[in-house]
């Protein structure tokens, strides 16, 4: 028999629809490869007994008429999910439990699917190798010695390694697109606000959106219709008609118009890096697409930008844990101040106690025109750029990551040459503007590699677009030997 | 400009965060390198341009100002690590 599991959604879906498999037996199915991959430590909560509770309803019930009918979804543990423990990767929320559901997961269970477990995720969404959590490393399936991309990291893994038949993650600065090309898997940032932020554990409020990860565009476009939308509890969701980005998916980009920013060629980029983007370019040329050379000219000063507002909004987000509420409180501390000081920080690793000090530090009087206004007034800069190309073209064709993905322990140490593997996912934040990666080839040492399309805000169907078809035309055939099972 | 351990334990009291002595040094070290990293921006001239508030091309909605939900005093108080059926619980605070 075929394994189900390394199958896409889309085909999991149609083969759910005309009853060759039910709902149950599908849950089964990725139990049991989730139970025999303890190793990868994708995993931070399970719910299996619900999930098969779950899949036994739709079963003796189905509704074949829905998006993701009778699908079981493992989701990262940034999203709160009714009485069920909600972690964000971190300490201080070990034992929270919320009493509500997130706008988008409760999107996805109204639309046919069920939770599967929760995924583990950097520290509050803080870091691009899953190193911070709490609750251990996660290992890329790729390789088992190497990260699988952060913060996303037990999305980008469980997903690889067929725990999940699709996944969803947030992206602040890169956390869906690095994990995604780390791994081979497709991963979609959407515009600013099409995704509800309520009910996701927050890290920096301008720049978070939640989006889709999935092994085809296919899938992505599925899963992007079932989560987006709007909803009145977030102040900043943008209201507008729902869009059918699956039906709507088309592989002709004949005439579409592809910039091409210089930019984003930097110094020690290794050569496969720049042979992918080589390849993604005459892909689009071989199809009639227009390449198109742009500048982006405020580029470089993107991460700089993202390394003052994301802590100084996370600095501001998480003044919220404070050992009263909920969460984790410390036994120690003789009064009120000692007893905050003592909870945040034993609850809180290191990365997150570093992004919370520049927070303080650049909001702080005397400081905040030199560091938070100054970061503004360039993330202004930043937009404009792309404000201005996008008046000449349709999207933007660059590397997702400078590298693949790289050893656990590598560069842990320092924290800048860590913060460098968002170089290109971070402006796009900064926008607010949607971008997805979508693998497209391998290094030498045969680890995946990804390409990034950029769009104009609310353009998700026509980078989904340009992605299928790049898709369609690369070759890229994601070959993971299971090797931990 | 560079942070020194000074300056830092008061950030981090003002982040009403404990930091270990032993740690300090570490921490000195690598905030220093990121606001090295942070400080190119001051090669840009920018007293021309205006700060980006919002992303969005819309402004903030507001909504009716009634009252949605309530009597949940059991699921708030829930999750809380210390409380008394009624309210949430911290050290003495006045004596």
């Amino acid at each position: 028999m075929t394994d189900i599991t390394n199958q896409s959604l889309n085909e999991i879906i149609k083969k759910v629809k005309t009853k060759k498999i039910s709902s149950t037996d599908l849950t089964k199915a990725y139990i049991k490869n989730i139970e025999s991959a303890k190793k990868l430590n994708a995993f931070v909560t399970t719910t299996f007994d619900q999930a098969l509770d779950k899949a036994k309803q739709f079963d003796n019930k189905p509704n074949f008429d829905q998006l993701l009918p009778g699908i079981p979804l493992a989701v990262k543990d940034l999203f709160c999910t009714e009485n069920i423990k909600t972690t964000a990767g971190s300490n201080i929320l070990n034992n929270f439990i919320p009493s509500y559901e997130s706008t988008v997961t409760k999107n996805l269970w109204n639309n046919g699917s069920f939770l599967l477990g929760k995924l583990n995720c950097d520290e509050f969404a803080m870091g691009s190798s899953n190193e911070t959590s709490h609750y251990g490393n996660v290992i890329n399936p790729v390789g088992d010695q190497l990260v699988p991309g952060g913060s996303s990291g037990g999305s980008s893994s469980a997903l690889a390694a067929d725990l999940t038949p699709a996944t969803i993650g947030t992206d602040t600065g890169g956390s869906i697109r690095q994990p995604a090309s780390f791994t081979g898997t497709v991963g979609l940032k959407p515009t600013y606000g099409l995704c509800s932020r309520w009910g996701i554990v927050a890290f920096a409020s301008s720049l978070d959106q939640a989006g889709p990860m999935t092994k085809t565009i296919k899938d992505c476009a599925i899963m992007l219709e079932s989560m987006s939308g709007f909803d009145e509890k977030d102040s900043t969701s943008i209201n507008k008609k729902k869009e059918q980005y699956s039906k709507n998916l088309k592989d002709n980009i004949k005439g579409l118009k592809i910039g091409i920013p210089k930019e984003y060629r930097v110094d020690n980029m290794p050569k496969e890096i720049d042979e992918l983007w080589e390849k993604g370019k005459k892909i689009l040329k071989n199809l009639g697409a227009k390449l198109i050379d742009i500048s982006l000219p405020h580029t470089k000063y993107a991460l700089p930008t993202y390394y003052i507002v994301a802590p100084a909004e996370a600095s501001s987000n998480l003044a919220r844990y404070d050992g009263v509420r909920y969460g984790y409180r410390s036994k120690q501390g003789k009064d009120l101040i000692e007893m905050y000081e003592k909870t945040r920080s034993e609850g809180f690793g290191d990365e997150v106690k570093r992004r919370i000090l520049i927070g303080t530090y650049v909001l702080s009087s005397g400081y905040y025109d030199a560091y938070y206004l100054k970061a503004q007034k360039v993330r202004q800069l930043i937009k404009k750029d792309f404000d201005d190309s996008f008046t000449k073209i349709d999207a933007i064709l660059t590397p997702s990551t400078p590298s693949s993905a790289f050893k656990i322990g590598e560069k842990t140490n320092d924290p800048v040459s860590m913060y460098l593997n968002d170089i290109f996912t971070v402006p796009v934040n900064l926008a607010g503007i949607p971008a997805l990666s979508l693998p497209a080839g391998v290094d030498k040492q045969g680890y995946p590699l990804g390409l990034q399309l950029i769009g104009k805000a609310l353009d998700e169907q026509k980078i989904l677009n340009i992605g299928h078809a790049i898709e369609k035309n690369c070759g890229f055939k994601n070959e993971i030997k299971k090797w931990w099972a | 400009m560079s942070l020194d351990k000074e300056k830092i334990k008061h950030v981090a009291k003002l982040a009403r965060i404990s930091v270990d002595e032993a740690k300090v040094d570490s921490l000195t070290k690598d905030l220093n390198s990121i606001f090295k990293f942070i400080e190119q921006l001051n090669e840009l001239k920018t007293e021309k341009v205006e700060p980006l508030t919002s992303i969005l091309n819309q402004s903030l909605r507001s909504r009716k100002d009634e009252i949605s939900d309530g009597k949940i005093r059991e699921k708030i108080l829930k999750n809380s690590p210390k409380e008394n059926k009624e309210f949430f619980v911290v050290p003495k605070v006045v004596e």
